[in-house]
């Protein structure tokens, strides 16, 4: 902070020396009018970065969270799994007060494109760990509800009488960064719906199937209505929906029939196609 | 909550928010409706006979914004006072432009740089984000860019029109914002585009002075043979 502040002198210094004197009074009125901006374009720009960053870590582990989420196809002890899930979800909420705490008296908005990537990936692993952990979707509300933090309190000691209540702070996800979370999750139902069949799961392939169709119903539903950016992904949301339902029917026309390991083959030549597709459009 | 539970709920959230949306829309063409007729009334400082009578201009302009004012408190209403970023996009542009036309008109009158409290006061704007309704920084820093470039036309004006004293204050004028806007650290945004263009603008009226000079019109304010 200070150091900025320094280098910030620095360069107010300069024009001032090279001036002319005759326009003195008039040009320190503009210039001076200039340094009030400059600190308050400065101040905006940090503030931006570090949510950048703050962002930028949240994607990290909440990918990082997912990956351990896909593990569960595959161990006997699901249990531990998201217990660990949860572990390092606690830790992005973390960083997502971190957030609310830079945010306190800004207009959330203003700021919103500098976190938005951050909050739609935190919603894709805390809704994936609930559907693996439920079954069911997890709502907004109960998103927002679980990013209530209560602030520090050794900053609220040095006044004493000050109660707890006063330092609560909030984060509300908005409706449209839940959306494209819960689009992003159902990428990662396709791909959890493909390992299963590759561990000799019958059941849950149908269960997501259901479940990603209600989804695409959903997006359905809302259409036009929705942003920009939800109507975009609706496209890939269709393909995975297709994938899932290709391979519940193939496990249904001939799922005892074929061994195993040819079973994967016949998914993984079918994603093939699939990503030509996607490439062409 | 079901799925389907869910998007409907969300739903309402998107349809509430459209209907936000197309009332904002509604209020921000009028205000384009406004600015358009106040640019109408300001070009015509760069019509030979406009030259004679810019404080007519000036006070026609001023009545005109308070049309925008109105606009501008109806806008208020349309959606809560927190949320001015999140739908910041739809009134933008029309404000930008807004605060070029207040910065003329005020350059016009006293030859000298608006500040960003008067603008908001011709607007009808606060200062502060936390009063409500407020002119953003970058906006008005747009809008002063903007009145650079016309600046540099009303130069190149002033000369036909045979007032040949007029570019050397504007040179002068210009090369104070150059150095203001030297002072900024901008990030790579619109705002850094639009000023990467002032240049230009410094670049011209710099051209029309040398040309004023090199025949020696600079000093003389009488019109010098071409009337």
């Amino acid at each position: 902070m200070s150091k900025r502040e320094g280098n910030a002198s620095a360069r107010k210094r300069r024009p001032d020396s090279d001036q002319k004197t005759e326009d003195f009074v008039s040009q320190s009125a503009v210039i001076s009018a200039f340094r009030v901006f400059q600190q308050e374009l400065d101040t905006r720009h940090d503030k931006y970065e570090r949510l950048v960053k703050l962002s930028r870590d949240i994607t990290i582990e909440s990918k990082r969270t997912i990956f351990l989420l896909h593990r569960v196809t595959s161990v006997p002890n699901v249990e531990e799994v998201l217990n660990e899930a949860d572990n390092k979800l606690d830790g992005v909420r973390q960083k997502i007060g971190q957030i609310a705490e830079e945010l306190r008296g800004e207009d959330i908005y203003q700021f919103h494109k500098a976190f938005t990537s951050g909050v739609q990936e935190y919603v894709e692993a805390v809704s994936f760990h609930h559907f693996i952990r439920h079954r069911t979707l997890l709502s907004l509300e109960e998103i927002n509800a679980a990013l209530v933090f209560i602030k520090d309190e050794t900053v609220v000691i040095k006044a004493p009488g000050e109660i707890q209540g006063a330092c609560v702070l909030t984060f509300q996800v908005t409706s449209t960064d839940y959306l494209l979370g819960v689009a992003d999750l159902t990428g990662e139902l396709m791909r959890m719906c493909i390992s299963s069949v590759g561990n000799g799961d019958m059941e849950t392939p149908f269960e997501l199937s259901n479940f990603l169709r209600d989804i695409h119903d959903g997006f359905a539903y809302l259409g036009n209505v929705g942003p920009y950016e939800v109507s975009k992904k609706l496209h890939t949301l269709r393909q995975s929906l297709g994938k899932v339902e290709d391979a519940c029917y193939m496990l249904r026309v001939r799922g005892s029939e074929i061994p195993k390991h040819m079973l994967a083959d016949v998914f993984s030549s079918r994603t093939a196609v699939m990503e030509q597709d996607e490439e062409v459009a | 909550m079901s799925v389907t539970e869910m998007f409907s709920h969300i739903q309402g959230f998107l349809s509430a928010d459209q209907e936000v949306r197309e009332d904002i829309r509604k209020v921000v063409q009028g205000l384009e409706q406004t600015a358009r007729e106040i640019l109408t009334v300001l070009q015509s400082v760069h019509q030979p006979t406009g030259f004679k009578d810019i404080p007519n201009k000036c006070l026609k302009a001023r009545e005109l914004f308070s049309t925008v004012q109105i606009h501008i408190g109806e806008l208020r209403t349309k959606f809560p006072v927190e949320q001015y970023y999140r739908f910041h996009e739809h009134w933008r542009f029309v404000l930008q432009r807004l605060a070029f036309l207040a910065s003329f008109v005020v350059y016009l009158e006293t030859e000298s740089l608006v500040t960003r409290e008067e603008v908001a006061k011709i607007l009808g704007t606060e200062v502060n984000r936390e009063k409500g309704f407020h002119l953003d920084v970058e906006d008005y820093l747009a809008g002063v860019l903007i009145m650079a470039s016309e600046l540099s036309r009303l130069a190149v004006n002033s000369v036909t029109a045979g007032d040949y004293g007029r570019p050397l204050r504007i040179s002068n004028f210009i090369n104070e914002l150059d150095s203001g806007f030297r002072l900024l650290n901008l990030k790579n945004d619109p705002l850094r585009k639009r000023y990467d263009g002032l240049k230009y603008d410094v670049k011209k009226i710099e051209e029309v002075v040398y040309d004023l000079s090199i025949r020696g019109l600079a000093k003389e304010p009488e019109a010098g043979g071409d009337k």
